[in-house]
């Protein structure tokens, strides 16, 4: 049966799994602009039956970008993310940007793009730049700037979405030649100052974001971007073939903004992180170092680094024998990670898919926030089919190719890094240890005090803004509600009156878990209702989260309030949290759909912060 | 059993523009199919030229109007393919 028989197929027999397999693989074969169509058609069939994430995109633009739109609603349909595209008129984004009632914003998107070209946007340097004054030229680049200064502001005056900024382009020939480079008053520096300029713009505001057109553009090679016959004609600038990587560049910042990402990247070790097989090929025969064929591993292991070192958590998964692995892991003088670089581990000769499940229940997240990467197809077949929800990094059999495939792979892209994510694998470290410790007590009170905790409850402040938003993306297990907020929604909360967004630091003798809870509570008569409460997984079971619903408690009743409310929102995830307003002596006031609404007098009942736990509140509240 | 350029083509139009692909023969156009807009045209254009690898020019996009000019327009710029 031809792949698209057979999806109409699986769709009609109600199998939506199946149905979401054959597309994906659809798209590894054919990814295309004929394909593109195809996918989000049958995709749309899916809703309901599979889960995806909704997001409404808008597009500001100054040139045609009507055919990337197919391209990438089937993308991100495939990394699980449902589409609603609004594109705007040609170069009407000034007025839809600074009209409050403009169709950009009576749209509610979550995301904006603004994609204009260097030629719209700043004629004079980009066809006339031989004929101007150094004068117009600094002229040229501070109007340019101003500008967007300007539609940014209003944008964030008017929506809290989220906005990416293209950079501005250089011509593939610059006016002068080869003059250019020679010259002080360049054409590509002005271009390159307007683009320094757009990054502090950005940098100035909360989920605001630039893409290096340039460097995408360099990426795949000025002359092969661009098609001047589709510009003339129909005011598309770049050719055919290349749509789609403009289509996966945006892809790159709807994942980490939609929370598609992967948390955990566990790896195959023969033929992965090094050539050949370790059982058979021993220490001296494996390939792994700096010339061919080892130098391709190394390039691999580079670029498992860079994901370590933004907080991307690493994992073995192998066949093996485990001292023929550990020998390899711990003594070859090729390898660049190192042992204490892997959070879990699991070499054995038992199922791979499995060993996933253990890996991420070691790890504390679902199997949804794993990547995997194997050079085996028959596993990797066997992962996609058994699980799904697992990120499998599709590789070609080339070694060479292996560090670009994981670098391609927009599961790993991060918007922001807190301090949380540069210290997260040192955190898990430390888990390790405290786990042994755990072992050695006969009663949790005995370890619990043994752990000498801390508490540090403070409001939220510009430094923990991003940690707070970023918590309320990715939090699932341990989240009463699992309302997600943007860092600008979470400056407007705050800003209500009557309104407190709080966070939560932990510390124990073997380290600093970090920031780790969140709250965000609101004065309603005379009760307070807990709009969000929630704790990362790192933390669950150390009671830390009753010294928070202590504080909450206790504040409230020195407002004069009464009670205090919290609602259950149940979802597949967060059963962890179900019974804690019961267990913290809140009764069940109200039920409906969505959930359970708790109540607690606070007239009567206290809520005592444990004693194994020191509890600081840092001043600097919000009266 | 070879593909020849129709089937592409036709597989390509099916695609698109949201039809089956066993309702589409050379004299299918805007005339006969809902969806073939200017934009749907463009995305078409697009996906041949992906497809094929090869850039229609101007006067090669305009020429196509119907399935049955697509192909042959590409048949033409595709390189003799020798027995």
């Amino acid at each position: 049966m031809q792949p698209r028989e057979e999806i109409d197929h699986l769709i009609a027999s109600g199998d939506a799994a199946g149905a979401s397999r054959c597309l994906a693989e659809l798209w590894r074969q054919e990814r295309g602009s004929a394909v593109a169509s195809f996918l989000t058609s049958r995709y749309e069939k899916l809703r309901g039956a599979r889960h995806f994430t909704p997001h409404r995109l808008a597009m500001l633009r100054s040139f045609t970008l009507e055919p990337v739109v197919p391209l990438l609603r089937a993308a991100a349909f495939v990394n699980g993310i449902d589409l609603t595209v609004h594109l705007g008129d040609f170069n009407t984004y000034p007025q839809e940007i600074l009209d409050a009632t403009s169709s950009l914003y009576s749209f509610t998107p979550d995301t904006v793009i603004l994609a204009v070209q260097t030629r719209d946007v700043a004629p004079e340097l980009w066809e006339g730049y031989a004929y101007l004054e150094p004068d117009q030229v600094s002229a040229s680049i501070a109007r340019v700037i101003s500008s967007f200064q300007s539609w940014v502001k209003a944008f964030r005056q008017h929506s809290q979405a989220n906005l990416i900024v293209h950079s501005l382009e250089r011509p593939a020939t610059p006016s002068l030649g080869v003059l250019d480079a020679q010259s002080q008053a360049s054409q590509s520096v002005a271009i390159q100052q307007i683009n320094d300029g757009l990054r502090t713009v950005c940098r100035e505001h909360h989920g605001v974001y630039l893409l290096d057109y340039g460097s995408l553009i360099a990426r795949y090679g000025f002359s092969d971007w661009h098609d001047e016959k589709k510009w003339l004609t129909a005011r598309m600038p770049i050719s055919a073939g290349h749509l789609i990587y403009l289509a996966h560049e945006w892809l790159r910042f709807l994942v980490p903004l939609t929370g598609r990402t992967a948390k955990a990247l566990v790896v195959d070790l023969d033929n992965t992180l090094w050539g050949g097989v370790i059982g058979e090929d021993g220490m001296n025969g494996i390939r792994l170092g700096q010339e061919y064929p080892g130098a391709a591993y190394q390039a691999l292991q580079r670029a498992l680094l860079d994901l370590y070192r933004k907080g991307i958590l690493l994992a073995v998964c192998s066949k093996n024998n485990l001292e023929d692995a550990m020998e390899a892991l711990e003594k070859h003088p090729g390898m660049l990670l190192k042992l204490g670089h892997f959070a879990a581990m699991r070499i054995n000769w038992g199922d791979k898919v499995q060993n996933l499940r253990e890996i991420a229940a070691e790890l504390n997240i679902g199997t949804d926030a794993l990547a995997f990467l194997d050079d085996n197809p028959v596993e990797r077949a066997q992962v996609r089919s058994a699980l799904p929800e697992v990120t499998v990094i599709e590789l070609s059999g080339d070694p060479t190719t292996y560090a670009d495939a994981v670098r391609d792979s927009p599961v790993f892209e991060r918007l922001t890094m807190s301090q949380e994510d540069r210290q997260r694998t040192t955190f898990y470290a430390a888990e390790q240890e405290r786990s042994r410790a755990e072992q050695s007590f006969t009663s949790k009170e005995d370890f619990f005090c043994s752990l000498e905790q801390e508490a540090e409850v403070a409001a939220v402040t510009p430094a923990t803004l991003a940690r707070i938003s970023q918590l309320t993306q990715k939090t699932n297990q341990f989240n009463l509600t699992t309302r997600r907020y943007s860092e600008q929604q979470i400056t407007e909360i705050a800003s209500r009156p009557g309104w407190q967004v709080v966070s939560l630091r932990g510390r124990d003798r073997y380290g600093d878990h970090g920031l780790v809870g969140v709250a965000i509570t609101h004065a309603d008569g005379d009760s307070c209702e807990i709009d969000t409460f929630l704790l990362s997984c790192r933390v669950i079971g150390r009671t830390v989260e009753t010294a928070l619903l202590s504080h909450l408690a206790e504040t409230a009743r020195a407002q004069g309030l009464k009670a205090m409310r919290g609602w259950f929102l149940p979802t597949r995830k967060n059963a962890p949290a179900k019974n804690f307003y019961a267990q913290h002596g809140f009764t069940l006031e109200s039920r409906n759909g969505d959930g359970d609404l708790w109540v607690l007098d606070l007239q009567k009942a206290r809520i005592a912060c444990p004693e194994w736990v020191k509890l600081r509140i840092l001043a600097g509240e919000k009266d | 059993m070879t593909t020849t350029v129709f089937d592409r083509v036709r597989t390509i139009a099916s695609d698109v523009f949201g039809v089956s692909p066993e309702t589409i023969s050379d004299t299918s156009s805007p005339e006969n199919i809902d969806r073939w807009d200017s934009t749907q045209h463009l995305n078409f254009i697009l996906a041949l030229e992906e497809t094929f690898q090869l850039q229609l020019s101007p006067e090669e996009t305009e020429r196509i109007r119907t399935v049955g000019d697509a192909v042959k327009v590409i048949e033409d710029k595709l390189p003799a393919v020798g027995e």
